[in-house]
């Protein structure tokens, strides 16, 4: 009994986690705060939502595959914001209008120039 | 005017809810699937609407994580184990899919 409680518990805190971070991703008015906003909140959405559903069904085929899941996720979706972040910046895609400091772009200056002196 | 729209935006939330979570007569894991089907709703919008091809790519990426979550919902509900061996593919696929778009954006080829 309590352990249906807590797993439900852990469902509803990944299905409000989740939606708050889709909200971001609908509301937010740049492209890397949406990245920020949705990729955080949707992971920890997910992966709380995959633990809640690991608690009811216990150590069976269905919880390893479940765990497994939540390993994937970790691992994989740092990974893909970072690419896709960078590939924004890159592609010069501009920030939103409040933005104060592009401080990897000055980064980017600074090693061009550098690379220009070294040869 | 923005104090308004906000307004609206959550009034008509508030009803969605209600009619989900209290007029709505089915188990309790089908309601909360329906919050997640309502979630892939807006990152729809999103993929369609977005201005720059980057919202695109990291809508995609999320719907794929959202998509986790409902077919782990629906296992849960069914009680039958293959879903989860759908949602670990389509994990893996979505982020080969994130990389393979990303470089895309920046301009490489995929051989790089």
């Amino acid at each position: 009994m309590i352990r249906h409680s807590v797993g439900m518990a852990f469902i509803w805190l990944g299905i409000v986690f989740d939606f708050l971070g889709v909200l971001g991703l609908l509301r937010l008015p740049d492209v890397y705060n949406r990245l920020q906003a949705a990729t955080k909140c949707v992971t920890f959405g997910s992966a709380g939502l995959l633990f809640g559903v690991f608690i009811l069904k216990g150590f069976t085929s269905f919880g390893f595959k479940v765990l497994l899941g939540i390993a994937f996720i970790f691992l994989t979706s740092p990974i893909a914001a970072h690419a896709i972040a960078r590939a924004a910046h890159r592609s010069r895609i501009p920030l939103c209008g409040e933005s104060v400091v592009d401080l990897y772009e000055a980064d980017h200056e600074i090693d061009k120039e550098g690379g220009d002196d070294a040869a | 005017m923005r104090v308004a729209r906000w307004l609206a935006g959550a009034v008509a939330l508030g009803i969605l809810a209600y009619l989900n979570f209290f007029v709505f007569r089915a188990p309790l894991l089908v309601k909360l699937i329906n919050v997640s089907l309502f979630s892939a709703l807006f990152v729809l919008y999103r993929v369609i609407r977005g201005p720059s091809p980057a919202d695109r790519i990291i809508a995609v990426d999320i719907l794929g994580v959202l998509s986790i979550g409902i077919l782990a919902l629906l296992g849960l509900h069914y009680d039958q184990g293959f879903f989860m061996d759908i949602a670990l593919i389509w994990a893996l696929l979505s982020f080969v899919a994130s990389l393979a778009f990303a470089k895309i954006l920046e301009g490489r080829r995929l051989d790089d």
